[in-house]
C-alpha cells in the first residue's frame, strides 16, 4: 500500500498563494480589493466570495482555473440546503473539526418533531409555537429551524393530511420521517418543490428513498444505527446512483450507547476534515428526541436527558439535531450554546475602550462603567439601552469585570485614567460614579484616586434600572 | 482499506485534480472527456481522497445492490501524554484520606474512545464556602442548613451529594470582607478535614498577598495531605509558592485568565521549582452564554497542543464551573415560558460542565447535586463502548409520546 495522503484542502493548510496563482492577477481591482493577492486572501479567509472575482466568472480563459479555485476552496463537509426561500436552512459545509482553527459555519439546526396522529388544533398550535419561538441574546435573535413531522400511524394518507396541515401554518422546512417509501412518497407528493429532507434511506429501503431523493429533489438522510461500515457502504452506493445530496445519522443513543454516540461523530467528523473522506464528507444528524423513548421515567427527567444530550451534540459536530420538548428551559441552553459554539473565533474578543453614551444624557445624568470584554459590554448595553446616560467601556484587557478584578487588569488607576481621557468633569455637574457590584472591592481605591464618589451598583446588570430609579440623583433632591 | 476497483472508466469532470495528484500529480493533463483503460489497475487511494467516482463510460448504470465499503478508523499518533497528578494522601502515604484521586494521564483528545479509552475519569469536587455568601437560589435550598459551617457543608457534600472531593473556598479571609487571620483559616481547613475522608481542595480569596500568608499557614497545618491550593497565578511569588508545594507536599492550581500564553509562561516559571506531576492549569471557566466559546477553545486548544507534545500544557485541567451560575438565565426570574429558576440553574450547570467536559476537563468544581449526578453519570456512560440493541434506537420514529 502506498503511503497515506491527504489532500491539501484542510483550510488551514491553504495559503493565498495557492489561489493567487490561479485567480487572473491583473488587479483589476473589480473585486473591490487593492490586488489580487490581497483579494486571494480574503478568499483563504473566506472574508470574501470567489465570485467576487467576475473575471474569473466571465472570461473563458479562466474557466479552467475557476473550476480547480472551486476544488480546492470547497469545504470537506458538503453544505445542504433544506426547504426553499426565505426560510431555507443550510447545515453542513464546515471546513475543520475545531473551531480555534478556522471558524464553524452553518450552525446546528434544530428541529422539533409533529407526529401524524395529532389533531388538527394541536398541529396548528405545535407548528406556530415552533415557528414563533424567540429568544434575544445580547441583540441577536435566536431562533429553531425546522419541524420534523413523523409518521407514527405508517398511514400514507394520514401523513400526507398532517404535512398539508403543517404547512397551512408554518413556512418552515420539514424533516419527513418514515422508514416506508410508500408513506414517504404520499409525504413528498404534498410537498413537491419544497425540498423537505428524507429521513431515512436504510439497509433494507436504500434504492426507494433514493429513487424518490432524485425525483422530488430532496436531500436524504441515510441511518445505519451504530454501524459505520454500513453507513460508508450507504453513502458509497448512493454517490455511485448519482445522488449527492446526502446527510449522515450514525444513531444517537442514551446510557451505555452515550460513548458510541459521541465516539461515532467523532470519528465521521474526522474522516471528512482531516482525512478528505469524500464518502463521508457530509453533514451529521443527531436525534436527542430517542430520550422519549424511556418510558419509566418522569416527563422532566426526560426532558432533562433530552437537554444535556442535545447540548453534547451540538459541541460533537451533529449539523441538524431533532428534538421533541418545545419547552423554554429546556431549548434556552442549546440555543445559547450552539450561537456561542458558532461565534466566529476570529472576531475580537473585545470592544473598543471608549465613552457610550445612551440615549441623550444631561449634566445630572448617571455615569456607568464596565471593562471592554465584547459580552460584558453587550449585555450591559442591552440593559441600559433606554437610560440617557454615560457609560465608560475601560480597557481590561477584554476579560470580563469579575474576572478583571481578580486578576488586576481593571483598576482605580484606569478608572482615574479614563475619566480624565474622556473629560467626564466637562460633561456633567456631579461626581458620582456608579460601578459595577462585582468591582465593590475597588470602592474605596475609587474613591482615593478619582476624588468622585462611588455608588456601588447591582451584582448585574439587568438591575441598573431599578438601581438608578432608586439610588440616582444629583445634589439635594431625595431619591423616590 | 477501501481501495476502487472499476473495470473500465471516464473522469468526471471536476474530479481529474485529485484523482491524479493522488497518482503523481499531473495537474497538467487535460482529460476531460477522454475514456480512460484502467482495465485491472489497482488504485489503492485512501477512501474519498477526492472524488473518485469513476463512472463507466457507458450511460451509467446505477446499482442495486449495496457497494460494500469497509470504514477505515481515522486513528492518529499523537507524540505528547497527559500528566497524572494525585490529589490527597492515604494514612500509608502521610495523609489521612481513605483513598486519592487521580486525574489526567490521557494518551488522547477527549472521549477519542476509537484510540483510547480515559485512564482516568474526571473527579468533581463539590464546592463549600467558608462564610455565608449570596448563593442563587435553587443551591442556597440545598445547603441552606449548613451555610455557615463548612465542616457540615462538606460533610453533607459527601454523605448527601456523593462528593468525590471537596473544594473549601477561604473566601473570609478576603481582607475587604472578614479578614479572617491565616491561623483561623486553617483551623477551618483542619475541621473540614476531620469532618470528611475524600481529598480537599482549598482556595483562597484572590488576594495575592492575603492568599500566600493565608496558603503558608494552610500547608504546614495540613502537611502531607497533598491538597489542592487554588491557585497560583502570574501575579504572586511563583517560586515561594512552588516550594510551600514541594516542603509539605501539595498540588497547585496554575490559574491564568483565558490566555495560552500566560497559561505557558506560569507553568514554565512554576516548573523551575517544582515537580510538573504537582500542577493542574485552569484557563478560566466562563458560562454558558457569557464566554463558554473562549473557555472551550481556550480548553480544547492547550489539550491539544500538550498531547501534539508541548511540555507546558501537558497538566491535567480544572474547571470553576460553578461559574455558570453567574448567567443570569440560571438565577434569575424569567417569563413562565422559560421555566423556573430551579429548572434553570441546574441544566445550566450541567450544559457548561458537559460542554467543558468535551474540551478535556479533568477537575470540575461544582454546586448544584442535580448537575453533579449527571456529569457523573454522563462520564460513566461515555467510558463504555457497548451498546444493547442500537437499532431499537431507530424506533423513535414511530414511537408515541
Amino acid at each position: 500500500m502506498t503511503e497515506r495522503e491527504t489532500k491539501k484542502s484542510s483550510i488551514k493548510e491553504l495559503s493565498p498563494l495557492d489561489v493567487y496563482k490561479l485567480l487572473p492577477r491583473t488587479n483589476c481591482k473589480k473585486c473591490g480589493e487593492e490586488n489580487c493577492m490581497a483579494f486571494a486572501t480574503k478568499v483563504v479567509n473566506r472574508e470574501i466570495l470567489l465570485e467576487s472575482c467576475t473575471p474569473l466568472l466571465e472570461e473563458g480563459k479562466y474557466k479552467k482555473n475557476y473550476q480547480k479555485l472551486w476544488d480546492i476552496l470547497k469545504p470537506p463537509v458538503k453544505s445542504i440546503m433544506i426547504g426553499t426561500g426565505e426560510n431555507a436552512v443550510t447545515i453542513g459545509g464546515e471546513f475543520v473539526m475545531y473551531r480555534h482553527e478556522f471558524t464553524y459555519y452553518n450552525q446546528t439546526a434544530i428541529a422539533i418533531d409533529i407526529n401524524d396522529e395529532m389533531a388538527k388544533e394541536d398541529i396548528e398550535n405545535r407548528s406556530k409555537q415552533i415557528q414563533n419561538f424567540i429568544f434575544n441574546y445580547i441583540g441577536r435573535n435566536l431562533r429553531l429551524d425546522l419541524i420534523a413531522v413523523r409518521s407514527t400511524s405508517g398511514d400514507p394518507e394520514k401523513f400526507a393530511i398532517t404535512i398539508k396541515e403543517v404547512l397551512k401554518n408554518t413556512d418552515f422546512p420539514l424533516i419527513l420521517c418514515s422508514h416506508d417509501p410508500e408513506v414517504m412518497k404520499a409525504g413528498l407528493e404534498v410537498c413537491n418543490g419544497k425540498r423537505p429532507l428524507i429521513y431515512a434511506a436504510t439497509k433494507d429501503n436504500w434504492l426507494e428513498m433514493t429513487e424518490l431523493a432524485s425525483t422530488y429533489n430532496s436531500p436524504l438522510v441515510i441511518s445505519a444505527p451504530n454501524d459505520l461500515d454500513l453507513l460508508s457502504s450507504l453513502s458509497s452506493t448512493i454517490l455511485e446512483y448519482g445522488f449527492e445530496d446526502i446527510v449522515l445519522d450514525p444513531g444517537t443513543f442514551l446510557g451505555n450507547g452515550l460513548g458510541e454516540t459521541i465516539n461515532n461523530l467523532t470519528m465521521l467528523r474526522r474522516s471528512s476534515c482531516k482525512r478528505s473522506d469524500e464518502l463521508l464528507g457530509f453533514p451529521l444528524m443527531g436525534t436527542p428526541i430517542v430520550a422519549w423513548l424511556e418510558n419509566k421515567e418522569t416527563v422532566e427527567d426526560i426532558m432533562w436527558k433530552e437537554a444535556y444530550l442535545a447540548s453534547m451534540l451540538i459541541t460533537r459536530y451533529t449539523d441538524i439535531i431533532v428534538l421533541h420538548s418545545l419547552d423554554g428551559w429546556v431549548l434556552l441552553p442549546l440555543v445559547i450554546l450552539r450561537d456561542n459554539i458558532y461565534t466566529d473565533p476570529r472576531k475580537p474578543v473585545a470592544v473598543d475602550a471608549e465613552l457610550k453614551v445612551f440615549g441623550k444624557p444631561n449634566e445630572h445624568s448617571p455615569v456607568l462603567f464596565t471593562t471592554n470584554f465584547a459580552l460584558t459590554y453587550y449585555t450591559v448595553a442591552s440593559d441600559i439601552e433606554k437610560i440617557d446616560c454615560y457609560l465608560i467601556v475601560i480597557d481590561a484587557e477584554g476579560i470580563s469585570v469579575e474576572s478583571a478584578v481578580a486578576g488586576r487588569k481593571l483598576t482605580s488607576e484606569k478608572v482615574g485614567n479614563a475619566i480624565k481621557e474622556y473629560e467626564i468633569e466637562k460633561k456633567v455637574k456631579h461626581k458620582k460614579l456608579v460601578i459595577p457590584g462585582r468591582a465593590a472591592r475597588l470602592s474605596g481605591e475609587i474613591e482615593e484616586v478619582t476624588g468622585w464618589d462611588v455608588l456601588v451598583g447591582p451584582l448585574d446588570s439587568s438591575g441598573i434600572a431599578k438601581f438608578l430609579n432608586e439610588k440616582w440623583y444629583v445634589g439635594e433632591i431625595a431619591p423616590k | 482499506m477501501a481501495g476502487k476497483k472499476r473495470e473500465k472508466g471516464q473522469l468526471r469532470k471536476g474530479s481529474e485534480n485529485n484523482f491524479f495528484a493522488t497518482l503523481g500529480n499531473f495537474q497538467e493533463l487535460e482529460l476531460e472527456n477522454v475514456d480512460l483503460e484502467i482495465g485491472e489497475l489497482e488504485l489503492w487511494i485512501q477512501p474519498g481522497t477526492g472524488a473518485v467516482t469513476i463512472q463507466s463510460a457507458e450511460q451509467k448504470s446505477k446499482p442495486s445492490q449495496i457497494i460494500k465499503t469497509k470504514y477505515d478508523s481515522p486513528i492518529m499518533e499523537y507524540p505528547g501524554k497527559i500528566l497524572e497528578v494525585i490529589l490527597g494522601a492515604t494514612k500509608g502515604e502521610g495523609g489521612s484520606r481513605s483513598k486519592t484521586c487521580t486525574i489526567g494521564g490521557e494518551i488522547t483528545l477527549p472521549y477519542y474512545n476509537f484510540e483510547s479509552n480515559m485512564p482516568n475519569p474526571p473527579v468533581i469536587s463539590f464546592d463549600v464556602f467558608d462564610t455565608k455568601i449570596p448563593l442563587a437560589k435553587p443551591v442556597r435550598m440545598q445547603v441552606e442548613e449548613v451555610l455557615e459551617d463548612p465542616p457540615a457543608w462538606a460533610k453533607l457534600s459527601v454523605d448527601k451529594f456523593g462528593a468525590e472531593m471537596v473544594n473549601l473556598h477561604l473566601i473570609s479571609i478576603d481582607p475587604l470582607i472578614k479578614d479572617t487571620t491565616p491561623k483561623d483559616a486553617a483551623k477551618t481547613v483542619e475541621n473540614v478535614l476531620q469532618a470528611v475522608d475524600v481529598p480537599v481542595a482549598v482556595g483562597g480569596c484572590g488576594d495575592p498577598s492575603k492568599d500566600m500568608k493565608v496558603f503558608e499557614k494552610v500547608a504546614e497545618v495540613a502537611e502531607g495531605e497533598r491538597l489542592l491550593f487554588n491557585s497560583v497565578t502570574l501575579d504572586m511569588d511563583i517560586k515561594k509558592m512552588a516550594n510551600l508545594m514541594n516542603k509539605y507536599g501539595h498540588v497547585v492550581i496554575a490559574f491564568t485568565s483565558m490566555n495560552l500564553e500566560d497559561a505557558k509562561e506560569l507553568n514554565r516559571k512554576l516548573f523551575e521549582f517544582m515537580p510538573r506531576e504537582r500542577v493542574v492549569i485552569d484557563t478560566t471557566t466562563a458560562a454558558l452564554g457569557y464566554g463558554i466559546d473562549y473557555a472551550f477553545s481556550i480548553m480544547e486548544r492547550t489539550r491539544i497542543s500538550g498531547l501534539m507534545g508541548d511540555e507546558q500544557l501537558q497538566n491535567p485541567m480544572s474547571s470553576g464551573t460553578t461559574n455558570a451560575w453567574a448567567a443570569r438565565e440560571a438565577w434569575m426570574k424569567m417569563e413562565p415560558e422559560w421555566g423556573t429558576r430551579e429548572q434553570r440553574g441546574p441544566i445550566w450547570e450541567t450544559v457548561t460542565a458537559l460542554t467543558l467536559l468535551l474540551a478535556g476537563v479533568d477537575y470540575f468544581m461544582m454546586m448544584h447535586p442535580s448537575a453533579v449526578k449527571t456529569v457523573k453519570d454522563v462520564i460513566n456512560n461515555l467510558t463504555k463502548s457497548k451498546i444493547s440493541k442500537p437499532e431499537k434506537y431507530a424506533e423513535w420514529i414511530k414511537m408515541k409520546i
